[in-house]
């Protein structure tokens, strides 16, 4: 075709016109009984710039686009990483990125105004679990002190912080400092995560107040910010003794031998809410159908991710392990991701569970954006004071709503059915109201009904407490 | 001998004096001076920098931490290489993804045409749709045409983000700095009324001048989407970044020039009744010229310094974002690379100086000396 090697210059419709002059559309054969346009969305943008952190869980938006799932909807995306959390909420509110690999929280912690206020709308969780706990090596030998049972090659999980107890009073007796230990991003899952764990064996992790919006208040853990990758160098500087962080931070300490997996998020709460993929309001209203192109070409990606063969085996996770392992994608070592993404974790060389779980990207609706989800996040940031007023159950309903929208989801997915790339029942029920079922899969065995906020929050010791 | 002259002139003008005594070797001049100099300017270096290779390779061999080491000069040459290599397959690739979407637009012009005619052959909802169906793949035919490649740029790519960012930006600052400097130079009034802001000024380091360059883009940009504007606002916030770092060394030097011409000239000057613009562009400007290209060397390479860093503090795409996203990388390739980054920061920076010392014996009269 002459059209090709002419680099320099805009195409024009008028140039295409003249190529496709040449092929006799005689011969091609269309399909005059699909009416519905829909088939094909009219994008309104195609060229699209998505940020990432270099975690494992950005999976979804790297598969999508090296599956070619985005190329089949028309999509051209470049993938950018941002070097933190707040830069990369920023780029997307300024529109640098027209939408993000974000935490669960920084949608819902954007839209209500904890730190930047500007409304962020989710349609796609990217993923259930994949965090973990770890702790310096120097601290481990501590916990084994205080708690005989770890002292062997093969500890009994969960590990819950009850052994951490006395190294954090001790440590808070010798220095006069709370214990020092590392978050991502104070509205992170990893902020939520350390600090239910934590307070589940009655240490203080600190109140966020009008004042201190660092979380400091009455703290016997210092829970402080630094960046994923910087986890395990700031834990072999001695900057933190311990940090909550997403996969591979966490098996690059094991397999470094500068710290110890105490706890993965799944121990602490079964199937919880990781990461979403958050775009500006702004955009998804100038944008519907280049939304709705996206959620479709991640949800395929989602489904390709946790596809098992018949023995329950993750068929395609070596290779997505493979692709992140690329350096403009996550960068560690394929082996260091592979642990995490195959099914497997390691806590010690002597300590490795099978954990098909560890990474959920969509069995069991997990990329499908649940209101109770939401409201989860919505507890643990009042319970800790970032919402520093009281507020109204259906309040917690409401904001939800607001923010997460599995409408978009719905539409993605049914047009994904009518195409033949995904089951009916790949999708919740039409009836489904976005609750997720009451759950005491927690490290405390605690209830959490998404439906009952209020007395969610008043259930823990420690943490504000609502007047009902 | 008049090629010996061209040539020593022309090592002098390039700022090569290292070439010197092989062309007066050449010429025939006294071999035993000439060797000298080679022994000096050239062997010396060379056993000076072998010296440096073994010691980095002792270092390496020792330096090791729990979660990295220190990449050995063999395995930094080896990352570079590949990641030269990566940059040509990366360019191979999506020049095809080029092409294929290319055809594919083709074809769906094509597609859209027999979806057009089938259009023209039916009536009510049936022809809107076929209509609509058309247009979307005609809207999506152009959109693929125009396909650009979205891999990530590669390490080659980011070599020329950043180095034609480091001239934009310090274009901007030469424009503002010469004539704000000759102002100065020229009015003791005009130096008087600035002095307070150069003073201010001059020492903040530009990477606290980055968070306000960014705001004062933004609200500049604001309402664009990314693409829409002529130039893209990370690259005008580096720009921005090195334009403000590198004004001072060419304004306080200029100023310098410009003040520091010789009584002589403005006597001459005075006794030829030269206009005042005659004044600046025969006797002042020509006078001052050496001292105003010595600050804008300085500036230069104050400003590639300042350029790698604001690209690791702000994520602006170029060399800096290369190597902060390397270290985020944190896999057993990632310290060569950053290593290999190093010396390519390096050696460019040489370049940008050599380049800036070319320029100034062009234009310098008399005695160009390099330092």
């Amino acid at each position: 075709m002459g059209l090709i090697g002419c680099s320099s210059g805009k195409v024009t419709l008028a140039d295409l016109q003249a190529a496709a002059a040449k092929i006799d559309i005689s011969d091609i054969v269309i399909d005059e009984t699909d009416v519905a346009p829909a088939a094909m969305l009219n994008l309104e943008s195609s060229d699209l710039k998505f940020g990432f952190i270099k975690l494992t869980d950005c999976a979804p938006l790297v598969i999508a686009k090296e599956k070619g799932f985005f190329d089949d909807e028309g999509l051209n995306v470049t993938l950018e990483p941002q070097s933190n959390w707040k830069i990369l909420l920023d780029n997307v509110i300024n529109g640098q990125l027209d939408g993000a690999h974000m935490l669960a929280g920084q949608p819902i912690g954007a839209t209500i105004g904890i730190g930047t206020q500007s409304p962020i709308v989710t349609a796609y969780s990217m993923d259930y679990n994949g965090n973990a706990i770890t702790v310096s090596n120097d601290v481990w030998a501590q916990m084994q002190e205080h708690e005989p049972s770890l002292k062997s090659p093969t500890p009994p999980h969960p590990i819950s912080a009850d052994s951490l107890k006395p190294v954090v009073l001790e440590y808070l007796a010798d220095q006069g400092q709370p214990f020092p230990m590392g978050m991502v991003f104070p509205v992170s899952t990893h902020n939520y995560e350390i600090r239910y764990w934590l307070a589940a064996a009655g240490i203080h992790p600190g109140m966020y107040t009008t004042s201190d919006l660092n979380g400091f208040q009455d703290a016997q853990v210092q829970l402080s910010t630094v960046a994923p990758p910087q986890m395990p160098q700031n834990l072999e500087a001695d900057i933190v003794k311990g940090y909550c962080v997403g996969e591979p931070w966490n098996q690059k300490a094991v397999s470094t031998g500068i710290g110890v997996p105490v706890a993965t998020n799944s121990e602490i709460w079964k199937n919880n809410p990781e990461k979403v993929f958050g775009v500006a309001k702004s955009w998804a209203d100038e944008n519907p159908s280049t939304h709705l192109a996206v959620i479709k070409a991640l949800i395929r990606a989602g489904k390709w991710l946790d596809a098992k063969d018949d023995t329950g085996k993750l068929v395609n996770r070596p290779e997505a392990a493979k692709i992140l392992s690329g350096k403009d994608y996550v960068g560690a070592e394929e082996a260091v991701i592979a642990q995490s993404m195959t099914g497997t974790f390691t806590f010690q060389a002597t300590d490795v569970l099978d954990m098909p779980d560890f990474n959920v990207f969509f069995q069991g609706y997990a990329s499908y954006p649940h209101y109770s989800d939401c409201i989860w996040f919505l507890t643990q940031m009042r319970r800790w004071g970032q919402i520093t007023e009281p507020k109204p159950a259906a309040w917690y309903a409401e904001t939800a709503q607001e923010i997460y929208k599995p409408e978009i989801y719905r539409q993605a997915a049914e047009l994904l059915i009518s195409e033949g790339r995904l089951e009916p029942d790949e999708l919740p029920a039409i009836d489904y109201d976005g609750y997720r079922p009451v759950t005491t899969e927690f490290i405390d065995g605690k209830a959490y009904d998404g439906r009952d906020p209020i007395g969610y929050i008043n259930s823990f010791e420690i943490g504000t407490k609502e007047e009902s | 001998m008049n090629w010996r002259g061209n040539l020593l002139r022309a090592c002098e003008v390039a700022g090569l004096p290292i070439l010197e005594p092989f062309v007066r070797l050449a010429a025939g001049e006294d071999k035993g001076d000439q060797l000298k100099g080679i022994a000096k300017y050239v062997l010396l270096p060379m056993v000076a920098i072998a010296l440096f290779l073994v010691m980095w390779n002792a270092a390496a061999k020792t330096v090791v931490t729990d979660s990295a080491k220190l990449p050995s000069p063999a395995a930094t040459w080896d990352a570079g290489r590949q990641l030269i290599a990566m940059h040509f397959e990366q360019k191979q690739v999506d020049r095809l993804a080029k092409q294929e979407k290319l055809s594919e637009a083709v074809y769906m012009v094509a597609e859209a045409n027999a979806y057009d005619a089938a259009a023209a052959r039916s009536t009510g909802a049936k022809q809107d749709a076929l209509t609509a169906k058309a247009a979307t793949l005609k809207t999506r035919a152009l959109a693929a045409a125009n396909y650009r490649a979205s891999s990530a740029p590669t390490f080659i790519d980011q070599i020329w983000t950043s180095v034609s960012t480091v001239f934009f930006g310090f274009l901007l600052a030469t424009i503002v700095a010469v004539p704000l400097g000759v102002l100065c130079g020229m009015s003791p009034w005009c130096n008087a009324a600035l002095t307070p802001f150069i003073q201010i000024f001059k020492p903040v380091s530009p990477l606290a001048w980055l968070p306000l360059a960014f705001i004062v883009i933004m609200w500049y940009y604001a309402g664009y989407a990314s693409g829409e504007t002529y130039f893209d606002k990370a690259f005008l916030i580096s720009a921005t970044t090195v334009c403000l770092c590198s004004l001072w060394p060419t304004l306080v030097n200029t100023t310098l020039g410009v003040a520091s011409v010789d009584k002589d000239f403005i006597n001459v000057a005075d006794v030829l009744r030269l206009s005042w613009m005659q004044r600046l562009f025969k006797i002042i400007l020509p006078a001052s010229l050496p001292l105003m290209f010595a600050g804008m060397r300085i500036s230069l390479g104050v400003g590639w310094m300042v350029l790698i860093a604001a690209d690791m503090l702000a994520q602006n795409p170029g060399l800096g974002k290369f190597v902060w996203d390397e270290f985020q990388n944190g896999s057993e390739l990632t310290y060569a690379r950053i290593a290999f980054s190093v010396i390519v920061i390096g050696m460019i920076g040489l370049v940008l100086d050599r380049f800036m010392i070319f320029l100034r014996n062009l234009v310098s009269f008399g005695n160009p000396a390099t330092a």
